[in-house]
């Protein structure tokens, strides 16, 4: 076997099948052109190519594949959301996660966790039996429990936290699930690359051509390419896409950071969140503890890491669970994340004729990548608009139409 | 972006202020149209670049204006505000 390996290692011809297919060079032209290869982008590649037939594709990204946040979240799938609108779409991409791994012939490592959002005050709970309600209604599994069936499902959390923030109980949803964000992304494209779509990574856009209103051709660092339909899935790049075709959003951009531990033994099933905390946490396979905090609290398109945010998150953590006080961090980094005022993305058609949008995704859009894939290929191949995403359309703000998105992850609420 | 300097108070931790968004001037309500209002009510500047923008000192509560480079994090110069009555041109996108 060593022997094997040597020689397999010395060959010129590497006959086990990569990934990807590399493309040497861009055609000239392709009937859509996807710019952003994270989840979304490979998702949408993927379900035009196998629902919709439509295989003549590029997938453009200006650095590698799930090398933005797809591979920079903290892996919760989920939803448990607030709005109708919410919580419709999200539950048909908990529904599509189940046999993705299978679709995809690769380990996703899902594995389903039961989720705590925990309450601290009577206004909390409150809001924790109306999310609950919401969610019954569209049948999602979701209920509101008191503190003894917290301290049963988290034997080792502190129930006072601290002394200043005693848990009064929660809202449990037991979907809610972890996966492995870069096999999401190598899956996606891997399935989308097999249906003869193609990926070009380190390839940046440099500009929009459009004709009388309409998308022409879009112009990269690798040359021009021909097309009359474009989908833009760049999460926090997205308002430096849209200027290029001179369209304003309500987007703006904060850097979003996280942080893993060491790993240790496996003592924490269920996925934690705490709003008044600012913590969500929950343990890998591996052992680690993978936690997140909220937004940075100022714009800015960076991707620093600070230690104010290790400082107070860990502070945060050490009241739920203060035996964690001798775990070292091992790593900590931070995405882009791409907001707008109601919490909800900004998803279909758009005044530029051919040029779909699928951004706002914040700090809320990994546990959606199938969902999105699903609706995106549908607008992009029909133009338009997916029914599932009507009420995330550009225009809703213009028509005072927000809609009031509380459920969200890593925001003040 | 580390340390801040306050018009008032001197340089200071960043983590004593607070950032109160780009400066930004209404249209007219009487006169313009409900699309030029709603842009101004949603829209914001999300590409990079160098911004005014309102901060405000908590431990005093003095608000003034900041001079930033989104992209890079660093702050080129904050004024109080008195010395801005007028309206500020728009800064030069990096």
């Amino acid at each position: 076997m060593p022997h094997r390996l040597i020689r397999f290692g010395f060959s010129r011809k590497h006959p086990e099948p990569r990934m990807f297919t590399r493309h040497d060079s861009l055609k000239p032209g392709y009937d859509v052109v996807i710019i952003g290869g994270g989840g979304h982008g490979l998702a949408a590649a993927y379900y035009l190519a196998r629902d919709h037939g439509i295989r003549d594709v590029a997938v453009i990204d200006k650095g590698y594949i799930g090398g933005g946040n797809t591979g920079r979240n903290t892996t919760i799938i989920r939803s448990n959301y607030l709005t109708p609108e919410g919580v419709k779409f999200y539950d048909e991409s908990v529904r599509l996660w189940q046999d993705l791994g299978e679709d995809f012939d690769l380990n996703l490592f899902y594995s389903t966790r039961g989720h705590y959002t925990l309450a601290h005050t009577d206004s909390a709970m409150r809001t924790m039996r109306w999310r609950a309600e919401v969610n019954k209604h569209y049948g999602v599994s979701s209920e509101a429990v008191d503190a003894a069936f917290v301290k049963r499902g988290i034997p080792m959390i502190d129930m006072t936290c601290g002394g200043h923030a005693p848990i009064l109980g929660a809202l449990f949803h037991a979907p809610g699930a972890i996966a492995r964000h870069d096999a999401v992304a190598w899956g996606y494209g891997r399935g989308a690359d097999r249906r003869g779509v193609e990926i070009h990574q380190q390839t940046e856009v440099t500009g929009i051509r459009l004709q009388g209103g309409r998308v022409a051709g879009v112009d990269t660092t690798r040359g021009p390419i021909a097309t009359s339909r474009v989908l833009c899935a760049v999460a926090g790049f997205t308002p430096r896409v849209l200027d290029m075709v001179d369209l304003n959003t309500p987007i703006y951009v904060h850097p979003l950071q996280a942080m893993v531990s060491e790993p240790i033994k496996p003592w924490l099933d269920p996925i934690i969140v705490s709003g008044s905390l600012h913590v969500y946490v929950s343990q890998t396979a591996r052992g680690e503890l993978v936690m997140g905090a909220s937004l940075d609290p100022y714009e800015l398109h960076q991707t620093r890491s600070t230690l104010d945010f290790t400082e107070s998150l860990s502070a945060h953590i050490l009241d739920m669970f203060p035996f964690l006080g001798d775990v070292k961090v091992n790593r900590q980094w931070a995405g882009l994340a791409d907001m707008t005022p109601d919490f909800a993305p900004i998803m279909g058609l758009t005044p530029v004729e051919g040029f779909c949008l699928d951004a706002g995704w914040g700090t809320w859009g990994f546990k959606a990548t199938p969902v999105c894939g699903k609706t995106m290929s549908h607008t992009v191949a029909t133009g338009r608009n997916h029914p599932l995403i009507e009420g995330f359309a550009m225009d809703r703000f213009a028509r005072y139409r927000l809609t009031g998105e509380k459920g969200a992850a890593s925001v003040g609420h | 972006m580390k340390i801040m300097t306050c018009p008032l108070n001197g340089p200071r931790p960043v983590s004593e202020f607070v950032y109160g968004g780009e400066v930004r001037h209404s249209p007219d309500p009487d006169t313009c149209s409900d699309a030029e209002w709603s842009s101004y009510v949603f829209d914001r500047s999300g590409s990079p670049g160098i911004k005014y923008e309102w901060w405000c000192h908590i431990a005093s509560g003095y608000w003034f204006i900041a001079l930033r480079d989104t992209a890079r994090d660093a702050v080129i110069a904050t004024y109080p505000v008195e010395t801005v009555r007028q309206p500020l041109e728009p800064a030069a996108r990096a």
